[in-house]
């Protein structure tokens, strides 16, 4: 036997019977897997992913400065129309997602009661979020469809 | 009687071979150290640019001239550029090794983040530092006030 090991398992026989493992009859979940833990890490990759495409325009459309001012001002006047104000929109939601339940993961690797609060964690991402969102929505729909 | 060996927890994949820098770590922390930034980062950008003033329908040329006058949104943008870049690339790094099982399918989106993700870069920079807030030749209602006092 290798020294470098933990040690052994017997092998499953009369003496051993294999543990009985049952599936709760209710999905319990882990910190990773079913439940808020694993909707919470869904959510931050669609909305990583989504940020991920917009910031690759983003940075080309910014770049147009370097053209001309009114090739700038020809795109970012598109910015300006309803349909792509509801765009920013959705990028606010989802940038606001990403970064509150980013700063959940942290603390919950950091932080040594991290993981045991990591739902209540986040019910505050989610509060935060709304009060985020509640702050924004409004200002910016009054800037693009004016009132 | 037959028995299952199991190596002792934390004992390193192999003992020869071993890696004096952790690559994979320093993404890990990378992506948590610049989270904290760019969470300060991004919701400053957000507010100037969408919130404050006129929000969205104040942004134009003379706007970014104005802005980039003052070297501290200089600075801001570069680091939000490299710190947002790099992040949002190492994460999708991560997705295409969780979902491309195909070998030369995942190299192939590695290498097209890594290519297009270096040339943003040095486009985005250069961009910012060689940036001409008053061209010659453009109407001067597009241009930021500043650029009258000079010509």
């Amino acid at each position: 036997m290798s020294e470098k090991s933990a040690g052994t398992l017997a092998a499953p026989g009369p003496k051993n019977p294999l543990p009985r493992i049952r599936a709760p009859k209710v999905p319990t979940g882990t910190l990773y897997r079913g439940n808020i833990g694993m909707w919470s890490w869904v959510l931050h990759r669609i909305t990583g992913v989504s940020i991920f495409f917009f910031l690759l325009v983003h940075i080309l459309d910014t770049a147009l400065v370097r053209v001309s001012p009114e090739a700038y001002n020809a795109v970012i006047n598109t910015y300006k129309t309803p349909i792509m104000g509801l765009g920013e929109l959705a990028l606010v939601v989802a940038i606001g997602f990403h970064a509150l339940n980013g700063l959940r993961i942290i603390l919950i690797d950091f932080w040594s009661v991290g993981p045991k609060y990591h739902k209540l964690m986040f019910v505050v991402v989610i509060l935060l979020w709304v009060v985020l969102l509640a702050g924004f929505v409004p200002r910016h729909l009054m800037h693009v469809f004016g009132g | 009687m037959a028995s299952v060996t199991i190596d002792a927890p934390r004992s390193s994949r192999s003992n020869g071979s071993k890696r004096s820098v952790n690559l994979e770590k320093w993404g890990w922390i990378y992506m948590r150290a610049s989270g904290v930034v760019l969470v300060a980062l991004i919701f400053g950008h957000l507010f100037v640019n969408l919130v404050s003033g006129d929000g969205v329908q104040a942004i134009d040329f003379a706007f970014v001239a104005g802005k980039w006058a003052d070297p501290f949104w200089v600075v801001w943008d570069t680091a939000l550029l490299w710190l947002a870049l790099i992040h949002g690339a190492n994460g999708m790094r991560t997705i295409v090794n969780d979902y491309a099982t195909n070998a030369l399918l995942r190299k192939t989106f590695t290498g097209a983040l890594a290519v297009s993700t270096a040339v943003l870069l040095i486009l985005g920079t250069l961009v910012i530092f060689t940036f001409d807030p008053c061209p010659a030749g453009t109407a001067a209602d597009l241009l930021p006030s500043f650029c009258a006092a000079g010509q």
